[in-house]
């Protein structure tokens, strides 16, 4: 099981964080902290991997934006670093050719992104196309309310 | 509605394209969270920042209090205010409104009104209530979407009491037409399954639906379930293997549809999951790992890709070959996979291959030979990641051999990390690894003291109990005991001269422990040198009371005359009015024993180890007068701290879980009132300002504890063997022996493997000789199991030893606490006794595993045996007649038999051989008991072919739960050299209790004259109609106790234990259960009859 996600930039900035077991808003901000810290402390060639308490942490860095995901300790470390991957190939489909800015601005799509693909900290859906249907799905329920919304919504 | 979403859902694709034009969403610059998102990137400090998003909002928080808000624009701040949080500044005003937008937007405004709560909102947040109201509405909602958003912020966040108003309309959503609405139900259901296991229960049969489902996607979702139910009980599971097994051949044969292909390798999240399940469900069962060998392989083989996902298929399938039942052809290749991993380019890979080498290398210890160069190399990674788990596989290959050099490398890492946990985890190994395997006393000690100073405060605090254990406990000669104190004793006067400011406290308190106990042994040490070195820790600043009270029992120890003296009174001056209660005490009790010198004398003589254990009474009866004096004047009884805790909680809040399970009701007993004797009830349950005879009284409201196995009691664990477990240890792990066969033939020398040789310069290779020694020699004996061959050093007793063996022992290995430590001398020198029920010996025998495993008692041997019995005896009950240990020629066995004032053990000896056998010599020696030689004449001589019968008697001098003879028999078999073996014996304390038959009056005198006491409440055995009598009957029957009388709801019962110790019972139904009471006037004797009862009550 997932226990949490963490997307920060490369000068720590949180830019989204998922917590798939209750945590307390302290502990929320101590873990990031420790997490930005350890992983923008890595040096370059090194594993993917970081033991933190019983927990291990996968990371990876796209451009500039570091995934950090936290698995319990009988998961599958590469499966794990696949899910990031899947998560932002899912991010590029739906923003097309994704950037940090469009997490930055759109994160709340971001999040509704994740959670068709991750349910309770476990792969929901692993097809790209069916994660997208659903997120259009969603997307396009304003059309119905007004026309003005949707423009905006749809280009901006 | 849903027509729409329908029409919606199959019209996407073409929507799609339209869409996914490349920045069609970037936001518009007029976006009012685009301005904020600009503002902050364009601010230069923290402090404008600060400014910038209280002011945003404050902003925020006038508009979304504002009734002209509407929806749309609510949504808009609403991600305004996530977006501040994220930023680390807190916006609670807006939960609320995150909620009204959950309930009353339209789909979209409801999503992120959804999205808010589970991000704003903890578990146990209040508003979360209103929440649930939504949640119901949205679920039965016709809107596809809305239903979608329900069932995922449910398995976000949700209160868990609640979880049983949903839980319905939930499971419905199973049979939903949509496969997308049945996989979020069952993820759903797999959340609850793991915050609230109870209450999804009744629905295992519709996880069997979902497992069936026609849609993929939904089966896929079980197996979550599925691995969480397999790992807590795999037997219930193994039916579904050959199911399992099919799909997973589908999965792997290509037959799903393309969509569930991720990088053209099919489904492998569904067939990572099948994989862990099938291990899960093939560990340690031979029939239904050969189910699984054929897919197994097929997997092997087809994750050929050079691709993430497939190295992780392919390294969870090795793991999986390692835990199941083992077959060589799969060892094989994958083995030959993990040399893949560990020799791979990729750091990832070569991380993972080296865990996967962790993981199999006891099983497989010639694999970590063949790879020797390349953990060497790891070892000196520059990823510290790679070197921690090259030190975790060291651990694992360590022997006696390569300890130092492996320990060496851990403390090196240790001086490097600078991560709690990992200093935590590995100082605890390196303590492990010292005490199995040191070399000699200087290495133990000086390696415990880096552990100590380095492992500081954050170290479990078993290491220095352990220690400390050790170092009193001792181990096999004297003359090594004495030298490893002496080294001590040296090596920590030289820490405390040198800086002692820089080391961790409880370091200092093992000094000072040590010091106090035994610096006498240097006899050229003045006690007042050790003094005032001590003198000098208690005035740092940095040390905190708890050493300081360390400090003054060492003083305590050590003051015998002279200027010790004097500084004793000195510091028990300054000291005697100390804030802290505890050192006050201890400097009270110094300055007392440095003021007289009678009792200095008497206590502190040194050498006098022989001091008389003191007797505790634990109860602290003596103190019954003032507590029903105080009772009289209208005190409170005394309630223990969880009842009172319970009370509380009951007083505070309304309990909204349904089925939680309550503490144990504790004993009401606690009160004082029950100190009267039972036999005066009526009169003690008069006295009802009680609260606690409440829940006596209303016992039907209280929940049904019967059959509820109990593992914590008052007194901590419950000790509760299991004798089917036992046997199961003692039976070499089948995993093993088919890899020692492949093994034997080829010998592995511990030179580098030849692939590796040339590049490697010597010194690394001297390093993989001095790491890898010991290995090849022994790969086919388990490295760290029980079957240890090398001798070890330093006996480390495992974890659950002590706290198995008595009741009484939990207390005792704690490290000497502020209070006992007066007693603690005594209380630890009398662990080893305690433990050693248990220690496994030459020979041991467990007379009760012997008992459960009837298959094999009846064995012809035993039957010829039983006819040799002496004919007095053999009328009476006997035991099992278990074989103890065999010479050349001779072979031992045992039975006892209960004749009514004495215990007789017999022991034939068998000779196989056709010689007679000559000065055969029994001796047997035990703590706990008392032997004599119970035949007239003892045997010397057997005959070829013949079967000698010796007789002793036996009684307790110690209680413990089980108790044990130890025995050694030497003969000489014609002219040849002496022979010996040794054996021990071990039988259940029941075996000496008897019935003791009294009157009710007698009873209660007696009642009042013991001093030694415990209480439990028992499962009660409720098949009948009257629960106590069939209770107290199984109870009789199995442990041969006398029911003196039943009084209602009570019972009085009572026994002995040979030759004449009573111990008196009384029984009360309470709640569920019964609440027994035990009273004798030997120690110990009432927690093992507690054991005994509590077993033979589960058994039942």
């Amino acid at each position: 099981m997932m226990r949490f996600l963490l997307l920060f930039s490369r000068q720590g900035k949180l830019r989204l964080q998922k917590w798939f077991l209750p945590t307390l808003e302290r502990d929320k901000k101590k873990i990031t902290r420790e997490m930005t810290a350890m992983v923008l402390a890595r040096p370059p060639r090194t594993c993917n991997f970081l033991h933190w308490k019983d927990l291990k942490i996968i990371y990876k860095r796209y451009a500039s934006l570091y995934f950090c995901l936290a698995i319990e300790d009988k998961e599958n470390e590469l499966l794990a670093l696949e899910i990031i991957h899947r998560y932002v190939e899912l991010l590029d489909k739906y923003f097309g050719n994704v950037c940090e800015l469009d997490i930055i601005f759109n994160f709340e799509k971001a999040y509704f992104i994740l959670d068709e693909f991750l349910m309770g900290g476990e792969v929901q859906e692993t097809s790209k196309e069916s994660v997208n249907r659903c997120i259009e799905a969603s997307d396009m329920l304003q059309e119905d309310d007004s026309s003005e919304w949707y423009e905006v919504e749809l280009f901006g | 509605m849903s027509d729409v979403v329908e029409k919606t859902l199959t019209a996407l694709p073409s929507l799609l394209s339209l869409d996914s034009q490349p920045g069609s969403t970037k936001l518009s610059s007029t976006s009012k969270l685009g301005s904020l998102i600009r503002g902050i990137t364009e601010l230069t400090s923290k402090h404008e920042e600060e400014k910038l998003i209280q002011r945003e909002l404050v902003s925020i928080k006038e508009q979304v209090s504002s009734p002209n808000t509407s929806m749309r624009q609510m949504k808009d701040l609403m991600v305004r205010a996530i977006y501040c949080e994220m930023l680390g500044y807190e916006a609670s005003f807006s939960y609320i409104h995150a909620i009204k937008l959950a309930q009353q937007g339209t789909a979209l405004e409801k999503r992120v009104g959804y999205l808010a709560v589970s991000l704003f909102l903890n578990e146990s947040h209040e508003l979360l209530l209103l929440l649930v109201n939504t949640v119901l509405k949205d679920l039965q909602s016709t809107n596809l979407i809305e239903v979608c958003m329900a069932l995922t912020v449910v398995s976000q966040i949700f209160p868990k009491d609640m979880i049983p108003a949903i839980l319905p309309l939930v499971e419905e959503k199973l049979n939903h037409p949509k496969e997308i609405i049945r996989r979020k139900a069952v993820l759903a259901l797999y959340k609850f399954y793991l915050i609230a296991p109870n209450q999804v229960q009744h629905i295992h049969s519709k996880f069997r639906l979902a497992l069936c489902d026609r849609d993929p996607g939904v089966m896929t979702a079980s197996l979550h379930i599925y691995l969480q139910m397999i790992q807590e009980n795999p037997e219930g599971y193994k039916d579904l293997t050959t199911s399992f097994v099919t799909i997973l051949k589908q999965v792997v044969g290509g037959k799903l549809p393309m969509d569930f292909n991720y990088r053209s390798v099919p489904a492998p999240w569904l067939q990572i999951q099948l994989l862990r399940i099938l291990s899960l469900l093939g560990k340690n069962d031979q029939s239904t790992s050969e189910i699984m060998y054929e897919v197994l392989d097929e997997s092997l083989q087809r994750a050929e890709m050079n691709h993430n996902i497939t190295y992780a298929i392919l390294y969870e399938c090795v793991k999986c070959i390692y835990t199941i039942h083992p077959k060589s052809e799969l060892l094989e290749k994958a083995a030959k996979c993990i040399g893949n991993f560990v020799l791979s380019p990729k750091m990832n890979l070569k991380y993972l291959g080296l865990k996967a080498l962790t993981y199999v290398v006891q099983q497989d210890p010639k694999l970590a030979l063949q790879h020797q160069m390349t953990i060497i190399e790891c070892l000196d990674h520059y990823d510290l990641l790679i070197k921690r788990e090259t030190l975790e596989l060291l651990f694992r290959i360590t022997n006696a051999q390569n300890v130092t050099v492996i320990v060496e490398k851990m403390l090196e890492f240790l001086s490097t990390s600078k991560d709690d946990y990992t200093t935590t985890d590995l100082v605890g190994k390196v303590a492990e690894l010292a005490e199995k395997y040191a070399p000699d006393n200087e290495w133990f000690i000086e390696t415990m003291n880096t552990v100590f100073s380095v492992g500081g405060d954050t170290m479990q605090p078993d290491i220095p109990n352990n220690f400390l254990k050790l170092l009193c406990e001792g181990f096999d000669s004297v003359e090594e005991d004495r030298k490893l104190r002496l080294f001590a004793v040296d090596s920590y006067v030289s820490l405390l001269q040198g800086k002692p400011g820089n080391l961790p406290q409880r370091f200092l308190q093992v000094i000072s422990w040590v010091l106090g106990e035994y610096s006498h042994l240097r006899e050229e040490l003045d006690p007042a040198t050790v003094m005032r070195l001590l003198v000098k820790l208690l005035e740092r600043k940095q040390t905190s009371s708890e050493t300081k009270s360390y400090v003054l029992m060492a003083m305590t120890k050590l003051c015998r005359s002279g200027e010790g003296v004097s500084i004793a009174q000195e510091v028990s001056e300054s000291y005697s009015s100390s804030m802290d209660t505890v050192l006050r005490q201890r400097a009270h009790e110094l300055q007392h024993l440095s003021h007289n010198l009678e009792l200095r004398t008497r206590v502190l003589l040194p050498g006098e180890a022989g001091l008389e254990p003191l007797e505790v009474d634990s109860s602290l009866s003596f103190l019954d007068g003032f507590v029903s004096e105080a009772l009289a004047a209208g005190a409170a009884p005394y309630k223990p701290p969880h009842q009172r805790q319970e009370e509380l909680a009951q007083a505070k809040a309304l309990s909204l879980e349904p089925y939680s399970l309550a503490l144990p009701i504790s004993m009401s007993s606690c009160s004082i009132t029950d100190r009267q004797s039972p036999t005066l009830l009526s009169m003690s349950s008069g006295l009802s300002g009680d609260s606690t005879d409440l829940s006596h009284k209303g016992g039907s409201t209280t929940l049904k504890l019967d059959g509820v196995k109990r593992v914590w009691g008052k007194e901590g664990y419950l000790a509760q063997r299991e004798p089917i477990e036992e046997a199961q240890i003692e039976v070499p792990s089948p995993l093993r022996s088919p890899i020692q066969q492949t093994e034997t033939g080829n010998s592995h020398s511990p030179s580098p493997a030849p692939t590796q040789s040339p590049e490697h310069e010597p010194e690394k290779q001297q390093l993989a000789s001095s790491l890898f020694v010991g290995l090849s020699s022994q790969s086919s004996v388990c490295l760290m199991g029980k079957s240890e061959p090398m001798p070890q050093r330093f006996r480390k007793k495992a974890k659950g030893q002590s706290s198995t063996s008595a009741p009484t022992s939990n207390s005792l290995i704690s490290l000497p606490s502020t209070v006992d430590h007066l007693l603690c001398t005594n209380l630890l020198e009398k662990t080893p006794e305690l433990s050693e029920v248990h220690a496994a010996a030459n020979g041991t025998c467990d007379v009760e595993a012997a008992l459960v495993s009837h298959e094999d008692s009846n064995t012809p041997q035993d039957l010829c045996l039983s006819s040799h019995l002496p004919a007095e005896l053999s009328e009476l009950f006997h035991s099992e007649i278990s074989p103890l240990c065999s010479t050349q020629s001779l072979h031992l066995s045992a039975c006892y038999v209960q004749k009514e004032d004495s215990l007789i053990l017999v022991i034939f000896i068998t000779n196989s051989s056709d010689f007679a056998v000559h000065d055969v010599h029994v001796d047997l020696d035990s703590e706990q008991l008392e032997v004599s030689c119970a035949s007239d004449s003892p045997v010397k001589e057997v005959r070829g072919c013949c079967v000698a019968v010796c007789q002793y008697s036996l009684t307790v001098k110690r209680p413990s739960a089980h108790v044990t003879v130890a025995g050694m028999v030497s003969h000489q078999l014609h002219i040849e050299t002496p022979q010996t073996a040794q054996f021990s014996y071990e039988l259940p304390l029941t075996s000496f209790v008897r019935p003791l038959k009294v009157s009710t009056e007698e009873y209660g005198r007696m009642w009042l004259d013991f001093t030694h006491d415990t209480k439990q409440n028992l499962t009660l055995i409720n098949d009948g109609e009257e629960p106590l009598t069939d209770t107290l009957t199984v109870l009789k029957k199995k442990l041969q106790l006398h029911i003196v009388e039943i009084i209602g709801m009570e019972g009085i019962v009572a026994c002995r234990l040979l030759p004449d110790q009573p111990c008196l019972m009384h029984c009360r139904l309470h709640a569920g259960s019964l609440a027994v009471w035990m009273r004798s006037s030997l120690p110990d004797l009432p927690d093992c009859l507690m054991y005994h009862c509590q077993r033979s009550l589960t058994e039942h």
